[in-house]
């Protein structure tokens, strides 16, 4: 055991190399240490965070589906109602118009009868007279007893 | 053995133990251990700090996975046992760790192989391992002794440091018995932590010398089990001798 000089030596190396460390090994490394430590812990805060998102997400969409299927319930419920409406309103313009395809019929119907009646009239008129002329030959004038046979044939 | 000269036992080891020196009396240097301890710091510590000028807070490599790991451990012993606000004790207690840890794993190198490059070089010894020489084993400890005196000094001011040097543990009416043990237990310390290191990776080389010794097909069995056994002290007094620098910079930093 000899002691010589190389303590000396030995202690310069050691603090140069304290020296080294403290200054260029140790400060960068615990920072970047640190600071993976702080990205985990924002990582899981993040992750813990999009759970309670997600959790709250969940909820709302589920009522959004409650009520996306309520109006479409309404929607259904009033849409069955204007289909009966509708066709209510249909059978009421259809009875309406046949009635009054019926009316413009039985109107036509009428003249038309009118219109005969008024024909045969005219016809058994002027047969009247025809018969009577016959009847009579010359002694009735047709002209004299004109309003006569008119007033026969409104009778008529 | 080196089979050239065929030297006797006795002087096998004195080969093994005699270091590289140059010049005379107190200013001469063992060159092997400034070399070996310099060329291994540099190594090691250059290593860390091409890591630590590349370092991501990302997804790490495995080096810089490897130095995290040492880190860590030492920060987690510094944070358990010291409590002072002192930015020097975690990187005193790494740079120990780590040094002390490549210069201790040199005992693992065969014990002949050291010599055997020196001799190429023309150089007749080689003591591989600085830890077993107490020229370095004093260096650090007494270099730690003073940083301790420095922390005293830091935390306490000169006036508590005196007042606690002359006052612990009996007492103001007991000054200056005091003193003396203050002082004793101050000397003890760079004592026994400088004589722990050396001692157990002296006698740890003693043994892989002995070891070489013996013919060459028998070494294996005995060598080999001591080189396993050997990972852990070389690991334990690197711990040990870190811890201890963390402990003794705590107490002077506490006040007792």
């Amino acid at each position: 055991m000899n002691i010589n000089a190389t303590i000396i030596g030995q202690a310069i190396t050691f603090a140069i190399l304290i020296w080294f460390t403290l200054k260029f090994v140790w400060p960068p490394v615990t920072a970047a240490l640190e600071e993976r430590a702080q990205k985990i812990a924002d990582g899981l805060a993040a992750a813990e965070r999009a759970k309670a998102d997600l959790s709250i997400a969940e909820r709302k969409s589920a009522d959004a589906m409650v009520e996306a299927r309520q109006k479409a319930a309404e929607i259904i419920a009033m849409s069955e109602k204007r289909r009966a409406e509708i066709v209510e309103e249909a059978k009421h313009e259809a009875v309406a118009e046949a009635e009054r395809i019926k009316a413009a019929a039985k109107a036509e119907v009428e003249q038309e009868t009118y219109r005969a009646r008024e024909a045969l009239r005219a016809q058994v008129a002027s047969l009247a007279v025809t018969g009577a002329e016959r009847i009579l030959r010359r002694e009735i004038n047709a002209e004299v007893h004109a309003d006569l046979l008119t007033a026969l044939s409104a009778e008529l | 053995m080196s089979e050239s000269a065929a030297p006797s036992a006795t002087e096998y080891i004195q080969h093994h133990l005699t270091n590289f020196t140059v010049g005379h009396g107190f200013w001469s240097l063992n060159l092997d251990t400034l070399i070996t301890s310099a060329f291994l710091g540099l190594v090691i510590f250059g290593t860390m700090y091409l890591v630590a000028r590349k370092v991501t807070s990302g997804v790490p490599g495995k080096l810089q996975s490897l130095v995290e790991v040492v880190i860590e451990m030492v920060e987690e012993q510094v944070h358990d046992t010291f409590h002072g606000d002192s930015k020097l004790v975690a990187p005193l207690a790494l740079t120990i760790f780590v040094w002390v840890f490549a210069i201790n794993a040199m005992d693992l190198l065969p014990v002949d192989f050291a010599p055997m490059v020196a001799s190429l070089f023309g150089v007749e010894h080689w003591k591989v391992v600085p830890t077993t020489d107490p020229n370095h084993t004093f260096a650090m400890s007494l270099t730690v002794f003073f940083l301790c005196i420095y922390g005293n000094f830091a935390a306490k001011g000169a006036g508590g440091y005196a007042k606690e040097a002359l006052t612990v543990p009996f007492g103001p009416a007991m000054a200056p018995a005091n003193l003396i043990f203050r002082i004793l237990e101050d000397l003890a310390k760079p004592i026994s932590l400088s004589l722990r290191l050396f001692g157990n990776m002296y006698a740890g080389e003693m043994v892989f010398i002995l070891i070489g010794l013996m013919p060459i097909y028998v070494q294996w069995i005995l060598g080999a089990p001591w080189a396993i056994f050997h990972i852990l002290v070389i690991t334990l007094q690197a711990f040990i001798f870190m811890i201890l620098t963390v402990i003794y910079m705590s107490m002077a930093y506490e006040s007792h």
